[in-house]
């Protein structure tokens, strides 16, 4: 594979930013109910990650190693913002119910973890390329549960009804707990799982292995 | 490059990243503020007319918004306040503000709102010379947050036309609920007032019994949110009561009298 199209496609399921890394659990809790407002949290962090990548690269000659930090969270909140302000004159409606959630991107460890670790050390069209595939990645596993959430949570597709709810008339008793963030952790667990099942160079070795019981050896050995 | 340590090299760019990322910002804010605030308007407005019922189907909100009638009121009294500008007036400014709002002890306190503006603007819509609905804002504290909406009453100060909220922090699925259409068109047709002018409207917990005398005061409550539905009573209770728009209501009701 060429580089570019590793970088673009390795994040995706070889080293998922969420199911590998484990970074950027938070907001996949936070705005997985519905797909419409999870597909606008993915496009305004796959936007921001691919900008922010771009533009550390870009000046990564530049950048003073002892202030590099704050040079990269200045660059990313300035793309924050931006997004925020656009989204607050464009979708009204969706910047409402993700309100202090765009905010927060600043800190999703996505972002701000490819910058460090590699904008920093690679051109900007490769790190670019790298942004864009991390938010690939992330973007996938957020539909994964938000299809999962809002099917369970309220027997809907995108908004459309599958399952009439009793609360309408239907006969589907939606589960609410799909509803809570709280049903993103299950999700994120198991799509894990299935991942590693499919991919099983990603299974960590266990850091240490419970020994025998030691009294059944003591009773073995006498 | 390893001369990007020195203390000079720091600054400069610490400096112009600063000045770059300001003017991106001051540039993006300035640009789109307009759009922003118009979309703000047009929400609430929205969400005004269809309190009212008044929402129709491929009208523009702007346009249908202009049958509608904004005046301030001067809660104190109960009168409409001719000084303050309709453009100037900003719930969140007037509330905070210790000359236009005044602090609510606790017992009076019932929606949680710690102050209370002692101005608000309320929306009256006329069908020719006849008042045909007047449409209160409202608010009070729910589960997380802040529950703010329209009351929209016929003219008899009495009957509901309808309940909506514009902004608040409930859970999706459970007090989220209070956006649900189905449950919003249970409030049509409710009465707040009892006959000698106490507020009983109330949501309750669980169905209302149809069969008893006092259904038309009570609505149903959502399960899994009784927070959010006692504090939606609440809400209601001190807004329509003395310390909300009883006087005004008592004003206005007092007009009619005379007119006729």
């Amino acid at each position: 594979m060429s580089k570019a199209k590793e970088a673009l496609l390795n994040p995706i399921f070889n080293d998922n930013p969420i199911a590998l890394q484990i970074l950027g659990i938070c907001s996949a809790l936070a705005v997985t109910g519905n797909l419409y407002i999870t597909l606008i949290m993915c496009v305004a962090l796959t936007t921001v990650v691919t900008l922010s990548n771009l533009s550390v690269s870009l000046i990564r000659n530049h950048i003073p190693t002892n202030i590099r930090i704050i040079v990269q969270i200045s660059i990313i909140a300035t793309l924050v913002m931006l997004v925020d302000e656009v989204l607050q004159a464009f979708d009204y409606e969706s910047s409402k119910t993700l309100s202090v959630f765009v905010g927060l991107i600043v800190t999703n460890c996505i972002v701000m973890g490819r910058a460090e670790a590699f904008a920093m050390k690679n051109g900007p069209l490769l790190s670019a390329i790298d942004g864009f595939g991390n938010g690939l990645g992330y973007s996938i596993i957020l539909i994964i549960i938000a299809i999962i959430r809002e099917f369970i949570g309220a027997g809907t597709f995108y908004g459309i009804e599958i399952m009439p709810l009793t609360t309408n008339g239907g006969w589907y008793l939606a589960n609410n707990f799909f509803l809570t963030p709280a049903s993103s952790f299950f999700i994120i667990g198991f799509t894990i799982w299935a991942l590693r099942e499919w991919k099983t160079d990603q299974i960590e070795k266990p850091e240490f292995k419970i020994s025998e019981n030691s009294l059944e050896a003591e009773k073995r050995a006498v | 490059m390893n001369n990007n340590d020195t203390i000079k090299k720091t600054l400069i760019v610490a400096i112009s990243l600063c000045l770059v990322c300001s003017a991106l910002i001051s540039f993006s804010a300035v640009e789109l503020r307009d759009l922003q605030e118009a979309n703000k308007t047009l929400d609430k407005q929205n969400k005004i007319l269809s309190a009212a019922g008044l929402l129709e189907e491929g009208i523009d909100t702007s346009i249908l918004f202009e049958s509608i009638n904004t005046k301030i009121v001067n809660l104190e009294t109960g009168l409409f306040d001719q000084n303050i500008n309709i453009a100037d007036y900003e719930e969140g400014s007037f509330s905070r503000n210790p000359s236009t709002s005044i602090e609510l002890p606790s017992d009076v306190d019932i929606a949680l709102l710690k102050r209370r503006e002692n101005f608000q603007t309320v929306y009256l819509h006329y069908e020719g010379e006849l008042l045909n609905a007047i449409i209160l804002p409202v608010r009070g504290y729910g589960l997380w947050g802040t529950m703010k909406g329209y009351l929209a009453l016929e003219p008899n100060f009495k009957t509901i036309i309808g309940l909506e909220f514009f902004d608040h922090k409930e859970t999706p699925g459970l007090g989220g609920e209070i956006d649900n259409p189905k449950w919003k068109a249970i409030w049509k047709g409710k009465e707040v007032y009892s006959d000698n002018g106490d507020v009983l409207i109330s949501v309750i917990k669980g169905s209302v019994d149809k069969s008893s005398n006092n259904s038309k005061y009570k609505v149903d409550g959502l399960s899994g949110a009784t927070i959010t539905s006692n504090g939606v009573s609440n809400l209601l209770s001190f807004w329509l009561g003395d310390m909300g728009y009883g006087p005004l209501i008592d004003n206005m009701k007092l007009q009619e009298t005379k007119d006729v």
